[in-house]
């Protein structure tokens, strides 16, 4: 009986959240189309995330391509297939593992980064202050944010996952003496657009949950200084659970897409 | 502060900048506002004093908009603020500055951003070729103008709150809102922002709603104070009146 109470009272409180966050993420959508158009602040938070996140997108993805391979080969020389190298860690990476290591890795440091600043501004009461300067601070800092990481986040992955086969091409190449060249020229003849698009889809839903999570946890804040830490750690652990979930839900639509 | 007792007599029938009528507000369980009242006249200095948490920080969100009550009516300038449109409220905000709790700067802008803030989307009130003299004119106002490019990080908490005085000040609004103002500064830097408070009061001609638990604050600066005591208006009166009370409650607060 306690344990069922328990459940339903975690059942509810977890569907309340979503109701929450769904409300949230509609006021983005109102408010993304009606003026005035906070212009240069979205360019200002898209350099600032590009900026903040790509040597360490660039560091995830070069040792990504570069384990990978190492851990592969000896697997493929068994079989002989070790010519099948470049399609077989191009199509991992672009259609899988790049997307998804990538977006944990932005959730990890964007996100929480993006927890924290609104938290924190929220707890000093500098929300309440834009509001009564007349300006709205849900289209000044949420919606700016927001679009912010569904733009940035493709940018990222694609300048991550090129990093990793740059990692994976330097195996075969030492490994291998397999030239550059010859290794991008069988990445793009094994790559097709089956392949590319929907994971390059999938990455804008990744950078919109980044985003919305961010700034819902960070937007309502709860009072204190303690609050700036949950909305920061909450930013991250709900946003990875999230990206798993669109992750299958992305796969399982191009599977159907594709049979 | 003699001025501002000019300014009134100046006006033998003031008339209220700010009618609070029968305020109620709770969270849940907890009963913050229970039929609050307040006027604010003209040219005055009216002090607000309250224990902390008895929800003088609530009763001000409510009247500048960022809460709702759960009933009463809020007159600021004749409109009724729970009546207004999003962009009406807007523009009555500009005739009101807020200086908030812990000064509340933007800490991602340099200071001249955060003047230039509420300037942003208030272009029928402001000429935009002037921001930058009104920038300077608020600064040099609460004598900070040389700190015109630095982050609010490297200021000490006194120029801060000159600074957030500043940006609350520079739309030249009709009555300025204060929360706390002296609160969590050293009895000296506190001492300069109240004479501040006063000669902005002389230079602006503003009506004032000033917050505060700071017995020499209050003595110095108000021509009127109301307590707030249990979600009420509790006691009204000028300090001399107030401070020789016999009520022990009211006496509680001069201690
Ligand atoms: N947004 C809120 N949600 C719930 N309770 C609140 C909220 N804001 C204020 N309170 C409660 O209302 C009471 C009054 O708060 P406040 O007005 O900030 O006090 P003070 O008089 O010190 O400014 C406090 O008990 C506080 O916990
Ligand atoms: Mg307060």
């Amino acid at each position: 009986m306690l344990k069922s109470s328990r459940f339903t009272k975690g059942m509810i409180s977890f569907f309340t959240e979503v109701g929450e966050v769904t409300k949230f993420a509609g006021r983005f959508f109102r408010e993304v189309f009606s003026l005035p158009f906070e212009f240069k602040e979205l360019l200002r938070q898209c350099y600032n995330m590009g900026n903040r996140s790509l040597l360490l997108v660039g560091v995830t993805g070069f040792i990504l391509g570069l384990v990978f391979t190492l851990q592969s080969r000896p697997t493929l020389l068994e079989f002989g297939a070790a010519a099948w190298m470049p399609s077989m860690v191009s199509i991992s990476i672009v259609r899988e593992i790049g997307p998804v290591i990538i977006a944990l890795i932005c959730a990890g440091r964007i996100g929480s980064g993006i927890g924290a600043e609104l938290g924190s501004m929220r707890v000093t009461e500098q929300i309440d202050a834009m509001e009564v300067s007349g300006t709205n601070p849900f289209k000044f800092l949420v919606v700016t944010r927001i679009l912010a990481t569904t733009l940035m986040l493709p940018i990222l992955v694609i300048f991550g996952d090129f990093i990793a086969l740059l990692g994976s091409a330097l195996v075969e190449y030492i490994k291998g003496s397999v030239s550059f060249q010859l290794y991008f020229n069988q990445v793009f003849d094994s790559l097709n657009f089956s392949d590319i698009v929907p994971a390059t889809i999938k990455t804008f839903f990744f950078g919109f949950a980044i985003g919305l999570i961010g700034c819902y946890k960070g937007y309502n804040s709860k009072k204190g200084t303690a609050g700036v830490g949950q909305a920061s750690n909450a930013a991250v652990v709900y946003t990875s659970m999230l990206l798993f979930v669109i992750d299958f839900i992305a796969v399982f639509i191009s599977d159907i897409f594709y049979e | 502060m003699n001025n501002t007792k000019e300014h009134i007599s100046q006006n033998p029938d003031p008339r209220p900048v700010i009618e609070i009528k029968d305020l109620y507000k709770s969270f849940g369980n907890l009963k913050v506002l229970n039929g609050f009242n307040l006027k604010l006249m003209e040219g005055e200095n009216l002090v607000l004093m309250g224990k902390s948490g008895s929800g003088k920080s609530v009763m001000i969100k409510c009247l500048i908009g960022l809460m709702e009550p759960d009933s009463g009516s809020i007159e600021v300038l004749g409109n009724d603020i729970l009546k207004l449109k999003q962009q009406e409220l807007d523009e009555l905000r500009t005739e009101i500055g807020f200086l908030f709790q812990g000064s509340a700067l933007y800490d991602s802008m340099t200071v001249r951003e955060n003047l230039e803030f509420p300037m942003r989307r208030h272009t029928n009130k402001v000429d935009l070729k002037n921001t930058d003299e009104l920038v300077l004119e608020a600064l040099e106002s609460v004598g900070l103008a040389s700190a015109i490019d630095l982050m609010p990080a490297e200021l000490s908490g006194g120029m801060q709150r000159r600074v957030a005085l500043a940006r609350a000040l520079i739309l030249k609004p009709k009555i300025i809102l204060y929360d706390e103002p002296t609160t969590g500064l050293d009895p000296i830097t506190a001492k300069e922002i109240i004479l501040l408070m006063m000669s902005i009061q002389k230079k602006y001609k503003t009506s004032s709603l000033i917050i505060t638990h700071d017995v020499d604050c209050a003595r110095v600066i108000s021509n009127r104070m109301i307590l707030l005591l249990n979600g009420i208006n509790y006691a009204e009166g000028t300090f001399k009146e107030l401070s020789s009370s016999k009520d022990p409650k009211v006496q509680a607060f001069f201690k």
